[in-house]
């Protein structure tokens, strides 16, 4: 086995080795669903909690990704949540369109959710979406309905008929 | 005679001062690695060596994984009705765990056993003092391209376990199941990211590379020149690097792949 | 004892004409055995030295001292006048780039052709082309007789074609001091006459000094010209040049000279009488 030999089976070992790679990351993974950052512009949306959305979450708009969560900060005078939207070029949406956090399926990830308003002018880059929603936290879930419940119950309490004898 | 606490002391000497050992060569050979680096057909022999010479059993073995995965897999899933993320939960095992850990120990079991055999060897039949005595440092010229060839090669066989295990399963789950080979795919692109889950299971295996790698030149080079001698560098090979890959696939698990 | 032997153990006074010298030097691997005890031999350049002794007396210990190989629990080595101290790395570099030294079996590398072995050393340190390093080697393994097997593998040739290649790895750089392990062991006789033919041959043609570490006696003594005997404690029992070692009388030179079974050193190892052992009164 000669020296040219050996190199050019180490170097088809490399080949194959980034063929490999190249499979996994773009067929097997999310790298092949757009990344391009040129092809994207940016939105600004906050909200008053976003739940456990996690940046590179999708941002979907009638089930259809259209965009990725690009940043998650805190406004510091706001105190609100502010996230930074990737959306892909190729759509538009108008400048009142609301955003909200959804979950995908019942216990699945977070996204969020885009519902287009009705306004002509389009939202361009650089812009915040003024329509917002939190993610529902299941912990007020859980406390809005105990709340609920209680107080449906307090209202449906029965006045204690005079059971016992004895006039009023 | 000794009483126990006496044996525990020793004990606990001796494998202190081993670790020492251990490390005080482990710093040795990385201060050699510029060496090999201005010397690259040895690395590239070596890369070959134990890359390209590992190629067969680590498909194939990784083609294996990915049937059985999948057929494994299918007969769980299906019972909660979630047979459509086939795809998905092959691709994590395969890329966040199985992938590394698998080739690591295989690679401990055919590179590693080779190399430890071969330098084991070579100290037997006087070849490394033969060099020492020609002022040439062994740890220069046979160590340190044989610890770059590792670690060069080892991420290259995981990503390739992986890939064929996809494809294997693939073949079972779509071919012979009959899942629905776009929600495969697309169900299995949604749920893996690519830097989080393929990045990550390739640093671990860089880190793999490292421990298999060292562990199998330690061997070689501190084994008994004797023919017994080498025989139980090879098994140590097997042995340390396994327990030391497994242990540390739990740590790294820990730090990469759980929510802080 | 006649005036011109010297066979006590009074070593020679160092001259400008020691490479090598080895001053009451005690070594031991480890502190339970101690394998060279208070040694002392001088090694004149240009000239073949022996260095005759039992298994396990310390012969290859003493050529890995000299080498640098470890460092002396007591005494001093010194080479060309210079300490050598086994720690100091860059010294060890200096002083190894002057020496060659042939191990027992050759200790070629496997991996590498015969041309490739012997092209080792030059292509580690010097800056040569190739074509001055193929002529170099080609004239190398000419001066051993096997210009015509430098393009086999390792695996190819027999155990004394692979010393002679190791001994033209050895020289290939033209080193002041040429040391040899055993070059005789394990060599039928046309082997081992070319062995020493070659020896001799080289140390005169390139002035080098040689140092040959064997128990072949009449090999030896047909080459060298002093010889210096050491005992299994690690003690030089004797030196002197062959004919004066020949004509010693001295009863433990006499065992090993003419290789007599018993003599100072027993044939029987420490045991019992017979007839205790066999359970019969004596």
């Amino acid at each position: 086995m000669g020296k040219k030999g050996i190199e050019s089976l180490v170097g088809f070992f490399v080949l194959l080795g980034i063929a490999g790679l190249l499979f996994l990351a773009l067929k097997a993974a999310n790298l092949g669903s757009f990344t391009a950052s040129s092809d994207t512009y940016s939105l600004t949306a906050k909200f008053d909690n976003i739940g456990g959305l996690k940046v590179r979450a999708p941002v979907r708009s009638a089930g259809v990704t259209v965009g990725r969560v690009a940043s998650i900060t805190l406004d510091p005078k706001t105190f609100q949540g502010v996230v930074r939207l990737d959306m892909q070029r190729s759509v538009q949406f108008p400048s009142d369109s609301s955003a909200r956090i959804l979950t995908s399926g019942l216990l699945g990830d977070q996204y969020v959710g885009l519902e287009a308003g009705a306004e002509e002018k389009a939202l361009v880059a650089g812009d915040v979406i003024k329509q917002t929603q939190s993610a529902v936290v299941l912990e007020s879930l859980i406390s809005q309905f105990l709340f609920n419940k209680a107080a449906d119950a307090g209202s449906a309490v029965p006045t204690p008929a005079p059971a016992s004898g004895g006039k009023k | 005679m000794t009483n126990p606490l006496q044996r525990i002391g020793k004990v606990a000497l001796e494998a202190s001062r081993g670790l020492g050992h251990n490390a005080t060569f482990f710093v040795d050979v990385l201060r050699n690695l510029p060496a090999a680096l201005r010397r690259p057909y040895l690395v590239i022999a070596q890369v070959h060596a134990i890359g390209n010479l590992s190629l067969l059993i680590i498909m194939a073995s990784g083609l294996a994984v990915g049937f059985v995965l999948a057929l494994q897999s299918y007969y769980a899933l299906v019972t909660y009705g979630a047979s459509e993320s086939l795809g998905l939960l092959v691709n994590l095992s395969l890329v966040r765990e199985l992938g590394p850990v698998v080739t690591a120990l295989l690679f401990a079991g055919r590179a590693g056993t080779s190399l430890t055999a071969e330098i084991g060897l070579m100290k037997a039949g006087e070849q490394l003092a033969a060099m020492e005595m020609m002022a040439i440092d062994p740890k220069s010229r046979v160590l340190a391209p044989r610890f770059i060839g590792g670690i060069l090669a080892m991420p290259v066989l995981a990503v390739l376990f992986s890939a064929v295990g996809i494809m294997g399963a693939y073949v079972v789950a779509v071919k012979l199941i009959g899942v629905d080979a776009g929600n495969f795919w697309s169900i299995m692109q949604n749920g893996v990211d690519v830097w989080r889950d393929v990045g990550n299971g390739i640093l671990k295996s860089i880190v793999f590379g490292v421990i298999c790698t060292f562990v199998a030149v330690y061997q070689g080079y501190e084994a008994q020149a004797t023919p017994e001698g080498v025989a139980h560098a090879t098994t140590r090979t097997v042995v340390i690097s396994s327990l030391s890959v497994l242990a540390m696939d739990f740590v790294l698990t820990a730090l990469m792949f759980t929510h802080h | 004892m006649s005036s011109e032997s010297s066979l006590q153990t009074k070593a020679e006074p160092p001259s400008a004409d020691t490479l090598i010298d080895i001053d009451h030097v005690t070594f031991g691997y480890d502190a339970s055995r101690t394998i060279l005890n208070d040694v002392s031999l001088s090694f004149q350049r240009g000239k073949v030295t022996a260095i005759l002794g039992g298994s396990g007396c310390g012969k290859t210990t003493l050529l890995r001292l000299i080498g640098g190989v470890h460092p002396v629990g007591r005494g001093t080595v010194r080479f060309d006048n210079e300490v050598v101290d086994a720690r100091d790395k860059e010294q060890l570099f200096r002083l190894r780039r002057r020496l060659g030294m042939l191990f027992q079996f050759g200790a070629l590398f496997t991996d590498l052709s015969v041309f490739e072995n012997v092209a080792f050393p030059l292509r580690e340190h010097t800056d040569l082309d190739d074509t001055m390093i193929r002529d170099i080697v080609l004239m190398k393994l000419n001066a051993v007789g096997l210009r015509g097997a430098a393009q086999l593998r390792i695996s190819e040739i027999s155990g004394g074609m692979a010393r002679r290649v190791a001994l033209a790895r050895a020289i290939a750089l033209d080193p002041e001091l040429i040391m040899y392990d055993e070059p005789f062991a394990g060599l039928d006789p046309i082997s081992m006459a070319v062995a020493a033919n070659l020896i001799r041959t080289l140390n005169d043609t390139t002035g080098a000094t040689s140092l040959i570490v064997s128990h072949d006696v009449q090999e030896c003594f047909s080459i060298c010209d002093y010889a210096y005997l050491l005992s299994s404690q690690g003690r030089v029992v004797a030196h002197g040049r062959p004919e004066q070692l020949n004509a010693s009388e001295d009863p433990e030179v006499r065992q090993f000279i003419r290789g007599e079974p018993d003599g100072p050193v027993r044939f029987h190892y420490p045991a019992r009488p017979l007839a205790e052992d066999l359970g019969v009164k004596a």
